[in-house]
């Protein structure tokens, strides 16, 4: 598998075009800017529950990039806080389904199961990850905040966030290589 | 000065430490980011090393957290035996933390019930607090704001005791490998070894509040942490797991005496943004 890490960061608008996400390989720094949605532990619970009883995603999710991240309060003029990703593995469970009914991107950080990747390859999805530890910064690449659904989930609810150029990197690519992976290895 | 040692005044220093915790690291660990810095080579770890410098800078400045996840609240105040505390002592810091946590508008992460009612609670309390009493006539109030993620990545292990100092760093590494992508690395790892099944995970967790760059007093334990340091950064994964010679800036290892049957090991994970601090409250 090939891996790029030297070259200046990659500009995407979200939400991401088919076309855009199978031009993209693991280890690249990319800079996403547009909308997003925030979800993590229980939302991905009610959303797979949306999906069994109608057959599609909630909230018009389809060919949209899902953050896994649960912010803290607006703060210093800013619509969040600070907001960065949480651990992927705990959607491992769900994403396989969404992205199979139309998700596009996920955000997140650490390793993703063989059903994950192996979803990205068959619906040309990508893994992106941020960087944990660094929701300060991160919070100045979100300069909207709107709740969606589920206030009753506190910092887990829905939220549709505009970013601009929020760094992450491609950890999971449409021919299903693995950033992680390829790290462990010494690739 | 044993006065001084009331419940409001535990309260009022546990307020004080959670909102000047949660926006800034410790300055022993962002001081081990600028050190990681002179010796990482690949350019993804230097990204991540000066992302989180620029983090750290931008928390301080904003007064926002450095860590969305701003954590359980883990408080832990040790009494030299030498002093009389009230019974009383610990009952207003649930109070002092869901103040600080609206205060200083930090998340609200925690549930009423692992099992039996995972609503949140909206206070972020309780606060898990203990009380210990050590050698002396000193009072020392430790705060630690502690993220999901690296908690969700430590474990206890109980080895036969043949298992030796080799299954011990075995039981180090094979964490390491498996969750440090979950846990935000440059880590600090504590380690416990020693005492019984629940007090060797309270070892590893006290072994996390040491500063980055002080060995463990005992040298056959600073010599431990010495060689579990470097295999951890053999391992090559790196800031934020994307690579590198920086996988933890410490590896910190305490001890203590056990059953002649066990060898209990338990590892605590702290990510980058190492929150706590410790307070001499009779200073």
């Amino acid at each position: 598998m090939s891996e790029h890490s030297s070259e200046q960061p990659v500009r995407l608008t979200l939400p991401l075009s088919k076309e855009d996400m199978a031009g993209l390989r693991i280890g690249q720094e990319v800079l996403l800017s547009g909308p997003c949605f925030t979800s993590r532990d229980a939302g991905h619970v009610r959303l797979l529950e949306a999906l069994k009883e109608t057959g599609q995603l909630p909230f018009g999710l389809e060919g949209q990039t899902i953050f896994y991240a649960g912010p803290t309060p607006a703060a210093a003029g800013r619509p969040l806080g600070s907001v960065g990703p949480t651990t992927s593995s705990r959607m491992d469970f769900a994403t396989p389904a969404l992205m199979d009914a139309g998700l596009a991107a996920c955000i997140g950080k650490g390793k993703r199961s063989a059903a994950v990747i192996e979803a990205c390859k068959r619906n040309g999805c990508v893994y992106f990850a941020a960087v944990g530890g660094i929701a300060a910064l991160l919070a100045k690449c979100v300069v909207e905040e709107q709740l969606v659904a589920w206030e009753d989930l506190g910092t887990e609810a829905l939220r549709r966030l505009q970013l601009v150029a929020l760094p992450a990197f491609v950890a999971v690519d449409t021919q299903g290589a693995d950033l992680y992976r390829a790290v462990e290895q010494g690739e | 000065m044993q006065q001084r040692l009331t419940k409001e005044y535990v309260a009022q220093q546990v307020y004080d430490a959670v909102r000047a915790c949660a926006i800034s690291p410790r300055p022993d660990v962002l001081e081990g980011f600028h050190q990681a810095l002179q010796h990482e080579t690949q350019p993804r770890a230097c990204t991540v090393l000066n992302q989180l410098i620029e983090n750290a800078r931008i928390g301080a400045a904003d007064g926002v957290p450095v860590c969305q996840d701003t954590g359980t609240c883990w408080v832990r105040l040790e009494v030299g035996q030498e002093l009389t505390v009230p019974g009383d002592i610990l009952v207003g810091v649930d109070d002092a933390v869901a103040c600080a946590f609206a205060d200083g508008k930090l998340r609200m992460s925690v549930l009423r019930d692992a099992l039996l009612d995972r609503t949140n609670t909206g206070t972020n309390t309780p606060a898990f607090a203990e009380i210990a009493f050590v050698p002396g006539s000193g009072a020392v109030l430790h705060v630690m704001l502690k993220g999901g993620g690296s908690d969700n990545a430590s474990r206890v292990a109980m080895l036969a005791p043949g298992a030796g100092w080799e299954g011990v760093k075995q039981v180090v590494l094979d964490c390491v490998r498996e969750k440090a992508a979950n846990a935000c690395p440059p880590l600090v790892v504590g380690v416990g070894v020693g005492a019984t099944f629940d007090k060797v995970a309270s070892l590893a967790k006290h072994a996390l509040l040491r500063p980055v760059g002080a060995p463990s007093p005992d040298h056959a334990a600073a010599a431990y942490e010495q060689e579990l340091l470097e295999a951890v950064n053999a391992l090559g994964i790196g800031p934020a797991a994307l690579g590198g010679a920086t996988t933890a800036l410490a590896v910190h290892l305490e001890t203590a005496p056990c059953h002649i049957a066990a060898l209990p090991v338990a590892v605590n994970m702290g990510c980058c943004a190492m929150r706590s601090v410790s307070v001499d409250l009779l200073a």
